[in-house]
């Protein structure tokens, strides 16, 4: 049986030219780029290569990225650090609704420790209101988190506006924007776009689990949650993941290329699914964005009256794997925060399953997925609570 | 001198000419669980079971203290039957018990047994002389012979041991000493608890499990599996069957009265376990059912299902409460594994207006809509089987 997988918004495969490339460092590279000698050396070589990738990829000066554990850390950093930073500047923050739990906890603990935060509502589509942002602006606003590319629906927000709002009529603000999931899918320009701080993850864009980056911009406030040797300009101290860095910086360097050469494969195989899907699968309802508007490479479905775990076992028993959604939480049965605050109804709710894809699948897979979904849905339709 | 761990057994002396019987296999199964103590020595002598050339440590000690058939445990110390090497012995005990006692005055005991009658001093001047030393060589310490802080047991036998402190042990007897049985495992909270207390009896287990993918994923498999895991560690080894149960809910859901599906699904569990228990050698089936807490638990219900086997049906949790159901769950630990949200087969093909009071004929008769044979066959060619 084929196997196609579509959950690549949880994660992506290594792209071969990266295990490689893992490979051959976790052998030869196993010199603390601290230290002095040879390999000590040849090790902050690799690093600094990665880094250079990186910012090539996110257009920004090498020495304004920090090597993290993953978006969660950077995010962590990104929120914490400002705070603590800004401390006697303010007491609020402004962000919103529909962002992913490790930014959405992370505020929910500064709330507890006294700090307020606005929660920005979007639309339909899952997009916040640039008047909103306006209207919840404080005197004692120090920072606004606004993510840009939603992981369950793929609504894309308006972050350059916000950025150039921000930096226009209140420049003291901070402004940290997630970017997991639009790095390497939708191109970056966080310089031009106001934007202070950027967090960006290696796994989603077919690089090792277990590294990501924090884009700071010179002179940013922001305290290290992490005192030690020092790595990492300071900010984020600990013996550099070196396999990690390497890894992520050969991806960022395919990517770039991928980029510019294959711009719009992803988009393209989105558009062959969504067509293919309102032919073969009619009762289905697309949630989150229209699928021109949203991001390239995720579509939200639901299809009324069947629970999205039991179509994702139904289709991973076809071979085709997805999520219901977002990954990190279907261990709750609880209704997803994003489509609830996008309004769908809970049967709507209760049954989104997301398809989300990458550079490594190909249209002739793509085109096989609307007749096994019309299959799956018919294998459970059969047995639904009567 | 050197450290060991005394096991004291109980109920087992009750058990007249089975005893050797119960005691080969309680060292048998301490053994198994001190299975990474590679160098550990387990021998019952007099009544007692020692552990000797095993690290009196934390891991040890908890592994011993969920093995069925032991009532206390005591880390304790041997040396010479030489009143000089006995006195030595008692320094270092009084010490430990020392750091683990807290309050200002603390008050002790001495219990001496003598087991040696070739000893020349008897129990009471060992108590009283013993006694006398430790309270010249530790001045903070009184006597309190009602109710001591520390109580200091001597015992003269092959050597002289001595311990102060005393971990209750699991209780019951030693499984393995009363046969085997199969128990309907479903992933929630009761059942794990109704096989840790058949086990408790001494008896064997083998577990059931059924499958209903796609409409359980396989995070509910390995959750069972963990759950399982968690027994052995009281039940010793477990054989889990995994059976896939889809087909058999998908028939009676299409064939069925509704209202009757529950009692009809737990029939079918019934007779599949029970064909598993008869091959695996198990004597009766468990289930964690007590009576009332679902439709399913009602005693019209209880009794549809026995009807459909002939094995005996124990269900030791049938007059308990949900909260103290849960508090032997959260004792022996599975708890926190039971809640893990995964949908369970149970809640996939419920009707929304089960019968609560099926009668009898009627549940028999709704029965003979489906091929009940050729769906058990084949459920049973589709069985995954663990050894956990």
């Amino acid at each position: 049986m084929r196997q196609i997988y579509l959950d690549n918004a949880a994660t992506t495969p290594l792209l071969p030219e990266v295990r490689d490339e893992v490979i051959r460092s976790l052998t030869e590279d196993f010199g603390n780029p601290s230290s002095l000698h040879r390999l000590g050396l040849q090790s902050e070589r690799r690093i600094k290569d990665s880094r250079n990738s990186i910012a090539q990829l996110i257009n920004v000066s090498v020495d304004s990225v920090i090597f993290t554990s993953g978006g969660t850390e950077a995010n962590n950093l990104a929120l914490l650090g400002t705070t603590r930073a800004r401390r006697r500047y303010g007491n609020h923050c402004i962000t919103t609704q529909i962002e992913h739990s490790s930014v959405l906890n992370t505020f929910s603990y500064l709330e507890s420790e006294g700090w307020d935060v606005s929660y920005l509502p979007v639309d339909n589509q899952g997009v916040v209101d640039l008047k909103d942002l306006e209207n919840a602006i404080r005197e004692d606003t120090v920072l606004v988190s606004i993510g840009h590319v939603n992981s369950e629906i793929g609504a894309i927000q308006p972050i350059s506006r916000i950025g150039q709002f921000l930096k226009a009529n209140y420049p003291d603000v901070i402004f940290h924007s997630d970017a997991v999931q639009s790095l390497g899918r939708i191109s970056l320009k966080p310089v031009d776009w106001g934007i202070d701080l950027l967090s960006a993850s290696g796994h989603k864009v077919h690089a090792p689990k277990g590294i990501g980056i924090l884009y700071v911009k010179k002179g940013t406030p922001l305290i290290t949650l992490q005192w030690g040797g020092g790595q990492e300009m300071g900010i984020r101290s600990g013996t550099e993941n070196l396999t990690g860095i390497v890894g992520f910086g050969k991806a960022a360097q395919l990517i770039y290329q991928f980029m510019d050469r294959e711009e719009d494969k992803i988009s393209k195989m989105k558009m062959a699914l969504v067509k293919g899907i309102s032919e073969t699968v009619p009762d289905a309802v697309i949630n989150g964005p229209n699928p021109y508007e949203g991001a390239p490479h995720i579509l939200n479905i639901s299809i009324p009256g069947i629970r999205g775990e039991t179509l994702l076992h139904v289709l991973e028993s076809h071979g085709v794997y997805v999520s219901t959604g977002s990954a990190c939480s279907s261990r709750r049965t609880k209704i997803s925060h994003v489509l609830e605050a996008i309004g769908a109804p809970i049967q709507i709710a209760e049954g989104a399953i997301r398809l989300s894809l990458s550079y490594m699948n190909d249209l002739e897979e793509i085109l096989l997925v609307p007749d096994i979904l019309r299959k799956s849905v018919d294998q459970v339709k059969r047995f639904t609570r009567r | 001198m050197e450290k060991l761990i005394l096991v004291r057994y109980g109920e087992i002396y009750l058990k007249g000419q089975n005893r050797p019987f119960f005691e080969r296999t309680l060292v048998d199964n301490i053994k198994k669980v001190l299975g990474n103590y590679d160098k550990a020595k387990v021998f019952k002598s007099q009544g007692r079971i020692y552990i000797e050339e095993i690290p009196v440590e934390r891991a040890a000690l908890d592994a011993l203290s969920k093995v069925f058939g032991i009532i206390g445990i005591n880390p304790a110390w041997k040396t010479k039957k030489d009143l000089e090497y006995i006195k030595n012995m008692l320094k270092v005990i009084v010490e430990d018990a020392l750091e683990k006692t807290t309050g200002e005055n603390p008050t002790f005991k001495v219990e001496s047994r003598r087991a040696d009658k070739t000893f020349p001093m008897g129990s009471m001047d060992l108590n009283r002389d013993m006694g006398a030393f430790i309270l010249q060589n530790f001045p903070q310490l009184k006597v309190d012979v009602h109710n001591p802080d520390i109580r200091i047991n001597l015992e003269i036998r092959e050597h002289a041991y001595a311990y102060h402190e005393n971990i209750p042990g699991a209780g019951g007897m030693p499984v393995g000493t009363n046969g085997k049985t199969t128990l309907l495992l479903s992933g929630g909270i009761d059942s794990p608890v109704a096989g840790w207390m058949i086990a408790k009896r001494g008896v064997r287990l083998t577990a059931v499990h059924y499958h209903s993918f796609p409409y359980t994923s396989d995070k509910a498999k390995e959750k069972v599996i963990d759950l399982c895991r968690l027994l052995t560690h009281y039940c010793g080894p477990i054989r889990l069957h995994v059976v896939p149960f889809t087909e058999i809910q998908q028939e009676l859901y299409e064939k069925c009265p509704d209202g009757l599906l529950t009692v009809l699904m737990r029939r079918f569990m019934m007779k599949i376990a029970e064909i598993i228990a008869i091959k695996d050698g198990a004597q009766a089936l468990i289930t964690g059912e007590s009576i009332g807490q679902v439709a399913s638990q009602t005693l019209e219900a209880l009794a549809s299902t026995d009807d459909a086997v002939s094995l005996p049906v124990f269900r030791p949790l049938i007059g308990m409460d949900k909260k103290e159901i849960v508090e032997i769950a959260e004792k022996i630990n599975t708890y926190e594994t039971s809640i893990l949200p995964y949908e369970d087969c149970c809640t996939v093909f419920v009707p929304r207006h089960p019968v609560t009071k099926p009668k009898l004929d009627r549940v028999r008769q709704a029965e003979t809509l489906v091929d009940g044979e050729a769906l058990i066959e084949r459920a049973l060619e589709g069985v995954e089987v663990y050894e956990l």
